[in-house]
């Protein structure tokens, strides 16, 4: 249609409409990035999982960048295994069934902190004898220390914190402050620079192996941080702008056309079909909407899909159908619909064709405005614990914080993270839909 | 695209002495024509009714030409719409080739809405602004039932090049909005003619265009009637140009027509006071009109609810008869074989 | 009657422009007109010409999106250019001049009593008292012969016709020496169209009221036409007087308008003119309506000079 092409060639001249058009191509491009690259089921899989999903994230992380922001620098959580070469391993068969494996690790660490939790998984396979190991640490001033030694079963998980020998070696409370302290310093304080992790292993049979992952728990974790159940909150906060934004323009769509198709025919056939349009929306009107939703996710399904379609029927009712129902009437007396019953054409071509095209360009501004609101809705309902229960949605984000208590614990990130997100949402969709709302009703151009 | 000679008769006939009509049949036939509409009382039952179409007779003939005159809210509106089979007739009937409109349904009906071409007032409400002046013209083929697109194609362009909306191409692709009014009203014509019908009803097809291109587009219509002879109703308020258009005129006053003539006749003999009154109102430009007073009624035309009693002119009337004008409603007179009245002066 | 040293209203080279999204819209293109003491002039067009922004410019109701607005707009010896919004509101607007604009009889605030929207205007422009000012207008409503118990009602009480002429005593109400009339009647029948000219006469030979009337309707406008300004594209093209202009016009366009009218009362065949009026956002340069004229010649190309030829202004090479 050549109005609105030559509207969204108006729409060029509004600054605000542009960067809203910017954020909206920011979010439908996450949007996208994030269905092709990890895919729904593995998606749900992470983000339903617990520890042997996540077991390599320390637990209440904020993301990596608040370093950018402080001066005492966290450090910053890393995992490494063997068994894809980010450790070196070195096998040595000395002879006989005997074969020495040397896993080796160095990393510099330039923090003023001290990690959470050094942990380390191995994983053997042996017929009957156990393979040993014995670990060491070298600090950057070459002071070496004997970690521990023993033998390990095919899955066995060694936490540095929680080792009471190593603890009453070190003399400290926390392994962690005995391993990085600087020696010099009256306080525990990190001493910077290159550290070393030697893992020396020794199996006792001819095809045993063995292979080791260290898991560094930092302060900091990753682009977005970490929740409760140590889950990367870049997972949920990627995966919910696809469910948002299809939520929202699914819902926003949804409601304006069958609203629209309501008040037409209303409008159209006039008498009884009307009234009975009328009554209902005035009786909807008066329905606690928000009431409603809450009884339809406690008592019925709290999926997604359920609550949007309980969104639209109840937001086709609205006062939204009245205003529809008042532009109708203009249309209705105006002389194409008269020409076109003059020359025949059925009741429900004059309303596709001839009613509802003509309302299209006052409605795209309203659409486009009102997707944030259903954003919002889904968001607000997941906040209230109506979420759906298996997609990762940025209001089940701050459910689970508020849940867990993260503002008064000072775990901010994990609820202004989502809350960023929601606003720019908000945002991107209000500057393009105001914009459009001038283009598309020039009687507003003028103020 | 116009031509380039601004003012010649080009090949539109000017104003042709009235022909057509004489012997041929009757087309179309009002017979005693009501058409009342409720006024509701809030919630039930009826408040009372608009006249708007009061005891109409009239029959039109193949190829002829009528207008009917009358202001606003006299009813043509109503008895146009009639006609074209949007109102329901209260009493009385509308008959088209011998049948009865209003009990036409379903394939007759369609029928029956492709022998009446529509000319509408407004010519940019007329028209659909979300619509290409090709889909404009191709609805009506649509619901008539021509699906082949080349064929649709091939009907668009020959109405197109008879009202002159050429280079054809050019215009197919615009909406109405890029279109000057006179562009417009073409449009509408085309969309009225598309189908052949045989009978074209205009609703002051002129009053919302400049002066410059009324004529045009009279002259248009005129053309187009004789070619084709089409039976013609012509509704306006404005006498000035019914003249150039048809043969009989039919005067409308508070749902009835109080005069029926041909045109010269009533321009030179206007026999009801109403007419007189009407006739007197119109100007031609002349300066001397800015020293005389124009000799009109004052008052506005009744109620349609509550019509006067006895004939419906009569508080405005100047020659009313005591005991009565304002007691009975006058029969039509007929003081000359082709000229008739509804006024008790021609007893 | 009073003798004026000065015409009533002089207008020298006014110009109104507009800013739309598509260009610069030059409604009203260096417009002069001169109106005397107790006449009436007729500003003739077609929609589009910029006749209804010629009031605007005159009486200074601009939109917002006005590009340029300067010229001279003398009323009774005094520039009102010049002056400052306040003051042009104080002084000059209803009092020295008022407007009857398009569509009167539905600008009426359909919540207020007529009477006290007739009344109204001298309460706020000359600060008469409520009783005073109902007073005056009980007496424009006999002037314009609406009956004094109209006063109390509402205007959806009311016809069209009646509510026209209630503009039109809202507009008289000040007593000011001119009023611009923006197509009055055009949306009115034909009955009741003569019976408000037949008001209007009647007010011009007794108040000594001057018009303006801006109109499209060449028929009607010979019923108050002391003067005739036609108006195309933005710009004045003849400047006449009544009796010259409806027998004699010089002006090509003013020939043609006039052929085009259908005449009730003569065989002559109307004529029609060919294609359209020139945009006023890029007019062509020259002659404006050198396009649709069947005199067109090579001169035509420059822009036309007014000539004056028997105290007829025409803006045409034809006559030079």
């Amino acid at each position: 249609m050549n109005t609105i092409k030559s509207s969204f060639k108006q729409i060029l001249q509004y600054p605000s409409a542009m960067i809203g058009v910017f954020v909206i191509l920011i979010l439908v491009g996450i949007a996208i990035y994030t269905m092709i690259t990890i895919p729904y089921e593995e998606a749900i899989r992470k983000w339903r999982g617990g520890e042997e999903v996540w077991y390599q994230n320390p637990r209440y992380a904020p993301p990596a960048w608040y370093n950018l922001f402080s001066k005492k620098k966290q450090p910053i959580s890393f995992a490494v295994s063997s068994a894809n070469g980010q450790m070196q391993k070195v096998v040595n068969h000395p002879g006989g069934d005997v074969s020495t494996i040397d896993i080796t690790y160095s990393f510099d660490y330039s923090y003023d902190d001290f990690p959470q939790e050094l942990i380390l998984y191995f994983k053997s396979s042996y017929a009957e004898k156990q393979p040993f190991v014995s670990i060491q640490w070298i600090t950057p001033d070459q002071r070496t220390f004997k970690v521990a030694n023993f033998s390990i079963s095919r899955q066995t998980t060694y936490r540095f914190t929680q080792d009471e020998k190593l603890i009453r070696k070190l003399k400290v409370e926390n392994p962690m402050v005995g391993l990085f302290s600087d020696p010099t310093q009256p306080t525990p304080t990190p001493l910077k620079g290159t550290y070393q992790l030697i893992i020396n292993g020794a199996a006792f049979e001819e095809n045993a192996d063995l292979d080791a992952e260290f898991v560094f728990h930092g302060k900091l974790y990753g682009l977005a941080g970490t929740d409760n159940k140590r889950r990367d909150l870049v997972l949920p906060l990627l995966w919910g702008t696809p469910v948002a934004l299809a939520f929202g323009l699914l819902a926003s769509i949804g409601t304006l056309v069958l609203t629209m198709i309501f008040a037409a025919v209303g409008t159209w056939y006039g008498g009884w079909v009307d009234a009975l349009i009328q009554r209902i929306t005035e009786v909807n009107l008066v329905l606690p909407f928000l009431s409603i939703l809450i009884m339809v996710g406690t008592f019925y399904s709290r999926s997604i899909w359920v609550i949007l379609g309980v969104t639209i029927l109840l937001s086709i009712f609205t006062g939204s159908i009245k205003s529809y129902r008042a532009i109708f009437l203009q249309v209705k007396e105006s002389g194409y619909i008269e020409a076109a019953r003059a020359y025949g054409a059925s009741n429900a071509r004059i309303i596709f064709n001839y009613l509802i095209p003509r309302m299209i360009p006052l409605l795209i501004p309203g659409l486009v405005s009102s997707i944030p609101s259903f954003v919002f809705l889904e968001a607000s309902l997941a906040i209230l614990g109506l979420g759906d229960p298996v997609l990762p949605t940025w209001g089940k984000i701050i459910n689970d914080a508020d849940v867990d208590g993260a503002l008064y614990k000072g775990y901010y990130y994990w609820v202004l993270e989502p809350a960023v997100l929601l606003m720019m949402t908000g945002l991107g969709f209000a500057m393009l839909g105001y914009a459009l709302d001038r283009v598309f009703n020039p009687r507003l151009r003028e103020l | 695209m116009d031509n380039p000679i601004p003012n010649s008769v080009m090949d539109i006939p000017s104003v042709n002495p009235p022909t057509g009509g004489e012997d041929s049949e009757v087309i179309l036939s009002v017979n005693g024509l009501h058409v009342w509409f409720e006024l509701r009382r809030f919630g039930f039952g009826v408040a009372g009714y608009v006249r708007a179409v009061d005891d109409v007779s009239f029959d039109l003939k193949k190829g002829e030409a009528i207008a009917i005159v009358g202001e606003s809210g006299c009813g043509k509106s109503s008895l146009m719409k009639t006609i074209l089979g949007l109102y329901k007739p209260t009493k009385g009937d509308v008959t088209f080739e011998g049948k009865s409109v209003q009990q036409l349904s379903g394939r007759d009906l369609q029928w029956y809405r492709s022998q009446v071409g529509y000319v509408q007032q407004d010519p940019y409400g007329a028209l659909p602004p979300f619509m290409s002046v090709e889909r404009i013209l191709a609805e009506p083929l649509i619901i008539s039932g021509i699906h082949n697109s080349e064929k649709r194609r091939e009907q668009i362009r020959k109405v197109m090049e008879e009202v002159k909306l050429y280079p054809v191409e050019d215009f197919l692709p615009k909406f109405p909005h890029m279109l000057s009014g006179g562009q417009q009203q073409r449009v509408v014509i085309a969309r009225a003619m598309i189908r052949n019908p045989k009978l074209i009803v205009a609703d002051e097809p002129v009053s919302m265009l400049d002066a410059s291109v009324r004529v045009e587009i009279l002259r248009l219509l005129r053309s187009l009637q004789q070619r084709h002879n089409l039976s013609f109703i012509y509704i306006t308020h404005d006498l000035s140009t019914v003249k150039y258009f048809s043969e009989r005129i039919f005067v409308m006053y508070a749902g009835k027509l109080v005069e029926k003539a041909k045109i010269n006749e009533l321009i030179q003999n206007p026999l009801h006071p109403y007419t007189q009154a009407l006739l007197s109102a119109s100007s031609d430009p002349d300066y001397h009109n800015a020293t005389k007073f124009r000799e009109v009624p004052a008052g506005e035309p009744p109620s349609l609810v509550k019509p006067p009693a006895g004939c419906r002119f009569h508080p405005r009337c100047n020659r009313a008869i005591a005991d009565l004008c304002e007691v009975e409603a006058p029969p039509e007179f007929t003081p000359q074989p082709t000229h008739s009245t509804l006024c008790w002066l021609y007893r | 009657m009073e003798n004026h040293p000065t015409p009533l209203l002089q207008i020298h080279n006014l110009l109104l422009y507009f800013r739309t999204t598509h260009g610069v819209v030059q409604a009203v293109d260096h417009v002069d007109i001169a109106l005397d003491y107790h006449h009436a002039v007729v500003i003739l067009g077609e929609s589009g010409c910029g006749k209804s922004s010629l009031a605007r410019a005159i009486l200074r109701l601009l939109p917002r999106n006005v590009a340029e607005y300067k010229g001279e707009v003398i009323l009774e010896g005094n520039d009102v250019m010049k002056y400052e919004e306040e003051e042009f509101r104080q002084s000059i607007r209803w009092v020295a001049m008022s407007l009857v604009p398009q569509a009167a009889m539905n600008s009426l605030n359909p919540v207020i009593k007529v009477g006290d929207q007739v009344a109204e205007p001298s309460m706020v422009h000359l600060g008469t008292s409520k009783a005073e000012a109902l007073d005056q207008a009980k007496s424009m409503f006999e002037r314009v012969s609406v009956p004094i118990d109209f006063l109390q009602r509402y205007p959806f009480e009311l016809s069209g016709g009646m509510r026209q002429r209630v503009a039109l005593a809202m507009a008289l109400v000040t007593m000011p020496h001119l009023i611009i009339l923006d197509e009055p009647t055009s949306a009115l029948d034909l009955l009741t169209q003569a019976n408000i000219f037949n008001t209007l006469k009647v007010i011009k030979h007794e108040m000594g009221i001057s018009f303006i009337l801006i109109t499209h309707d060449i028929a009607t406008s010979s019923e108050l036409a002391d003067e005739v300004a036609v108006m195309y594209a933005g710009q004045i093209v003849e400047a006449s007087d009544a009796p010259h202009f409806f027998t004699e016009p010089l002006h090509p366009y003013s020939q043609m308008l006039m052929a085009s009218v259908p005449r009730l009362r003569s065989d002559q065949d109307p004529i029609f003119i060919h294609g359209q009026p020139p945009s006023l956002i890029s007019p062509p340069t020259g002659c404006r309506f050198a396009e649709r004229c069947p005199k067109v010649f090579e001169r035509c190309k420059q822009e036309p000079p007014v000539v004056q030829s028997n105290g007829i202004l025409v803006k045409c090479w034809l006559y030079c």
